[in-house]
């Protein structure tokens, strides 16, 4: 029993950095109607920013505690995230807005191997994996004799959250939020009501594109190493989460990064139970999207559009 | 005579691929092998040209399908291949048949497994094919991987020992009949069904077309041909991993299909061709050579969708294709 709350909480701390990803995907595809493919190397990149950030600046805040450092290096990463992805769209997506969505996701494609095997080249980040440092210093915190999370994991999951209420905060409550509610409801609409729909566009390009550089620093952490193809399959399981709780949904897709999390690491840990190998369970993520497909393809909490022509 | 041109050009093809193929053993062996990687990167640019330029639709899985039937075909030669032999005998003709099983055995698993992805994701308008075809890529792959050693697939180290079979004659036979039936395909009643869902979904729909049915039919003759390629492919290597069907080898197809323009089945041919070659000679370039292609698909995007040989070019004037 208390294997299996020490799965499930384990399975949480994943699940809330998912979450993380997928709000990326939903915003974009709330606004534009399209994968934006290159959002797992926004990930990338904001894992990568933190290597760097801290390798450069990490000499000069080492007096300071932990917790400030850490706060430094994530915003700066954020806001270098924020920057490349509002560039991604400025160079690579905007000169094809109201062209074929076909044409869009092949560019969207572009530039996620772009970003990936220009990070390959050895004067960028090279291939090799390099480890990641401790941004947080290792601490179990014992809650029972027998369940314990990491230090880690707790500032993850209190850092996922932190950036769950902002998030919410910008969405409902300011002037932009409003706009982008309005800009994925209509867009026409919205440039008649006097949105900019550009600059809204730029802006949930950036705030997704934070997200995940904020979801690349945590990931790293609990996962200390980083290589320029990290970004595909916590990319791909965070689109799928994206999918489960209904593209274009906001809290769905925290819901859906939830679920997804759990479920693998259920099954990560207890497929050596049925005698399944534990590389199965970077299957389990597709499985769930083939089902949500056939079944709820609007997701789980999802609205049914009706398509009008 | 006019009314079957179409017969009498794959006739023709086979007759000389067959008859090119009987002096291929004074060819130097390196030249052949790039000929016959062109032969095979044919039909995986062309059936996946069906799907992607002729339906409208985006598969980023080429590359999954080919290994399931690589696997496939594979398996039969090595398990079967004894035993098929003794049916047909061991002589040039039993041996082709035999071939001949083991490639359509695996475009068979192949067009199943297209099947079983395609239903889910083409019911639904938008790009969730893309993603369901790169994960079912890469699920392929990481399946494949955690198979045991010594089992049937051979786990990541892959199968050795398969028989070189494939020669120019299978290659381009093969590419020669992939070329004829996804021709024949557009150029039919059938297939102005798959021209009507790539232009106008809605439209489409309310003319009456099933349009799920056409994407699926599309994506499961597409998966079946790039199951052969893969078939011949494993005949060709005599071994192969998991890792040769990695998502960059779906993404080398997307680019043919792309740079000779989607729907354009002449210029795909032509791409598929010019770039297994570069491929060869770029091979000190390694490093640089995913930039490029990954620079070109944006900047194709951007200032020529329709590709650098599109399909309106080869059309005789009136008829729209």
């Amino acid at each position: 029993m208390e294997q299996f709350a020490q799965q499930l909480l384990n399975g949480l701390f994943l699940g809330s950095i998912y979450a993380l990803i997928a709000l990326g995907y939903t915003m974009v595809y709330g606004v534009l109607r399209f994968i934006n493919f290159a959002h797992g190397d926004v990930f990338m990149l904001g894992a990568f920013s933190g290597l760097y950030l801290n390798r450069w600046l990490g000499p000069m805040m080492a007096g300071l505690h932990w917790s400030i450092s850490l706060t430094v290096i994530m915003l700066l990463s954020m806001a270098i995230c924020a920057a490349l992805g509002i560039l991604i769209e400025f160079l690579a997506y905007r000169p094809l807005r109201n062209r074929p969505r076909l044409n869009v996701l092949i560019t969207a494609i572009g530039v996620s191997l772009l970003i990936e095997y220009t990070g390959q080249h050895p004067a960028v980040f090279g291939a090799t994996q390099q480890s990641f440092p401790a941004l947080i210093p290792a601490n179990n915190i014992a809650l029972t004799s027998n369940l314990a999370v990491t230090n880690t994991q707790m500032i993850v999951f209190v850092t996922v959250i932190m950036l769950l209420v902002a998030l919410r905060y910008i969405v409902m409550k300011t002037r932009m939020g409003l706009a982008m509610r309005a800009l994925s409801l209509n867009p026409t609409a919205s440039a008649l009501m006097g949105v900019n729909n550009s600059v809204v566009i730029s802006f949930t390009f950036g705030l997704g594109s934070a997200l995940a550089a904020a979801g690349g620093i945590l990931y790293a952490s609990l996962y200390p190493s980083v290589e320029p193809f990290m970004g595909i399959i916590p990319g791909l399981k965070a689109f799928i989460a994206a999918v489960l709780g209904g593209i274009g949904n906001i809290p769905g897709a925290a819901l859906g990064g939830l679920i997804i999390g759990v479920t693998e690491t259920l099954v990560g840990g207890y497929s050596s139970v049925v005698g399944l190998p534990t590389g199965y369970k970077d299957g389990v993520a597709f499985v769930i999207l083939i089902l949500i497909l056939l079944f709820k393809p609007s997701g789980l909490l999802g609205k049914t559009e009706r398509e009008k022509v | 005579m006019k009314r079957y041109q179409a017969q009498f050009a794959l006739l023709a093809a086979l007759l000389i691929s067959f008859a090119v193929s009987q002096f291929s053993g004074r060819m130097n062996d390196y030249y052949l092998d790039i000929v016959l990687t062109a032969g095979i990167s044919v039909i995986l640019a062309v059936s996946l040209n069906l799907v992607n330029g002729h339906t409208g639709q985006f598969s980023l899985g080429h590359a999954g399908f080919m290994a399931v039937g690589a696997y496939g075909a594979a398996i039969v030669s090595i398990e079967l291949g004894p035993q098929l032999q003794r049916i047909f005998g061991s002589g040039e003709a039993g041996v082709g048949i035999s071939f001949f099983i083991a490639l359509l055995i695996g475009g068979i698993c192949a067009a199943l497994c297209g099947w079983i992805v395609g239903v889910p994701s083409l019911r639904l308008r938008g790009d969730y094919l893309a993603i369901v075809t790169l994960g079912f890529n890469e699920i392929i792959r990481v399946i494949l991987q955690n198979t045991k050693p010594d089992g049937v697939f051979g786990g990541a180290l892959g199968l050795g020992g398969i028989p070189a079979t494939t020669s120019i004659f299978w290659a381009f036979g093969a590419a020669a009949v992939c070329i004829y039936v996804v021709s024949s395909m557009i150029n039919s009643t059938w297939g102005r069904g798959f021209l009507a869902v790539r232009d106008d979904e809605i439209a489409a729909g309310s003319m009456g077309i099933n349009t799920t049915r056409y994407k699926v039919t599309a994506f499961v003759v597409g998966a079946f041909f790039a199951g052969v390629g893969g078939g011949l492919y494993a005949h060709q290597k005599g071994a192969i991993n998991p890792e040769g069907f990695n998502f960059l080898k779906s993404v080398d197809v997307v680019v043919m299909v792309i740079l000779g323009g989607m729907g354009s089945t002449v210029g795909v041919i032509l791409a598929a061709i010019v770039l297994t070659v570069l491929n060869e000679y770029l091979r000190d370039f390694e490093q640089y050579r995913m930039i490029i292609f990954s620079l070109l698909l944006i900047i194709m995007m951007i200032a020529r969708p329709q590709g650098l040989l599109p399909a309106t070019l080869f059309q005789k004037k009136g008829r729209a294709a």
